[in-house]
């Protein structure tokens, strides 16, 4: 065992702990601060695979910004976790025989018997100089143009998709439509009186000023 | 000596937790998106191993994607869980019942 194999281990372990807790834990933001202690243990476990820009990019995009997504609306809404909790462990007779059993089934296909340290060869080397995030920079710009677009769209639609599902407009806003105003006319602003430019002053009101005087 | 099937197991073992957490939290809608969160994340271990193993950075391309797209996809789930908590005050799983469905 070298010192790769230990990091290996000791990462997986908090691995497993912090998803463990992530699904068991009574509270919701306990869940969500033990996933991103999974999310970045899983970077050290990708930096180990020599993904290095994945591994950043899991910290910044997960850790940095879903997570904070989760903290954000678990802590805004006001949950009532003894109703939550309710027979919460009443699954656990169906849940565990088919975890168990789904462990055991990809065990055995993805085990060291097919994928084992024999079978398949430790990768050689990358030489001095090799950039993981220019090679994968360079596919993506590359092969993968389409998708990469693509991706860009899907990142957009769930950006309007997120803000016009949560958006209320306020009803006292005061705001002024642009295609309204430019629509106006002459005649929606002015109207044309006709007033007769000489008019009887009647003698009844210089009576009257005399009297307050 | 840590080789390939080292990570995919690793890899299994995340994703049957991920999915015991699905059928215990099936109330918590919160706790639902984390598990399939957290199952996404072991698709990407596996991803990423191969990809190292085999010396194809194909696979790294795909996990980005997924990254992409999950990270997409919880913004809409959490954007439609507060809406439905503004509208019925609670996330209970049982309760989101008016389709009948």
């Amino acid at each position: 065992m070298n010192f790769n194999d230990y990091v290996f281990y000791v990462l997986a372990a908090i691995l497993l702990f912090a998803g463990l807790r992530v699904i068991t834990s009574r509270n919701p933001v306990h869940a969500a601060l033990h996933l991103v202690l999974a999310f970045f243990t899983a970077a050290g476990i990708w930096l180990l695979l020599e993904a290095e820009f994945l591994a950043i990019a899991l910290v910044l995009v997960y850790v940095g910004a879903v997570m904070v997504l989760f903290l954000f609306v678990v802590m805004m809404l006001d949950i009532n976790l003894d109703k939550l909790r309710e027979g919460f462990w009443e699954a656990l007779p169906i849940a565990l025989p088919v975890g168990i059993l789904m462990t055991l089934e990809m065990v055995m296909i993805l085990g060291s018997k097919h994928f084992g340290v024999d079978r398949v060869a430790a990768p050689t080397p990358h030489p001095a100089g090799y950039s993981n995030t220019a090679e994968l920079g360079r596919q993506l710009y590359t092969d993968y143009l389409l998708p990469f677009e693509l991706a860009s769209v899907v990142l957009l639609v769930a950006i309007v998709a997120a803000i016009a599902l949560t958006l209320r407009d306020r009803k006292d806003s005061k705001f002024i439509d642009p295609a309204e105003q430019v629509k106006v006319k002459r005649a929606d602003r002015i109207r044309m009186v006709s007033m007769p430019a000489d008019v009887e002053i009647p003698a009844a009101a210089e009576t009257e000023g005399k009297d307050k005087a | 000596m840590v080789g390939l099937s080292h990570y995919l197991i690793l890899g299994s073992l995340l994703f049957a937790i991920s999915v015991v957490g699905i059928f215990l939290n099936r109330k918590n809608v919160i706790v639902l998106l984390m598990a399939i969160e957290l199952m996404l994340l072991a698709v990407n271990l596996n991803f990423i191993a191969f990809s190292h193993y085999l010396q194809d950075t194909a696979g790294q391309v795909f996990v980005f994607f997924i990254l992409t797209v999950a990270a997409a996809e919880s913004a809409i789930g959490l954007a439609i869980l507060v809406v439905l908590f503004r509208n019925l005050k609670t996330i209970n799983v049982d309760d989101i019942n008016s389709l009948k469905g």
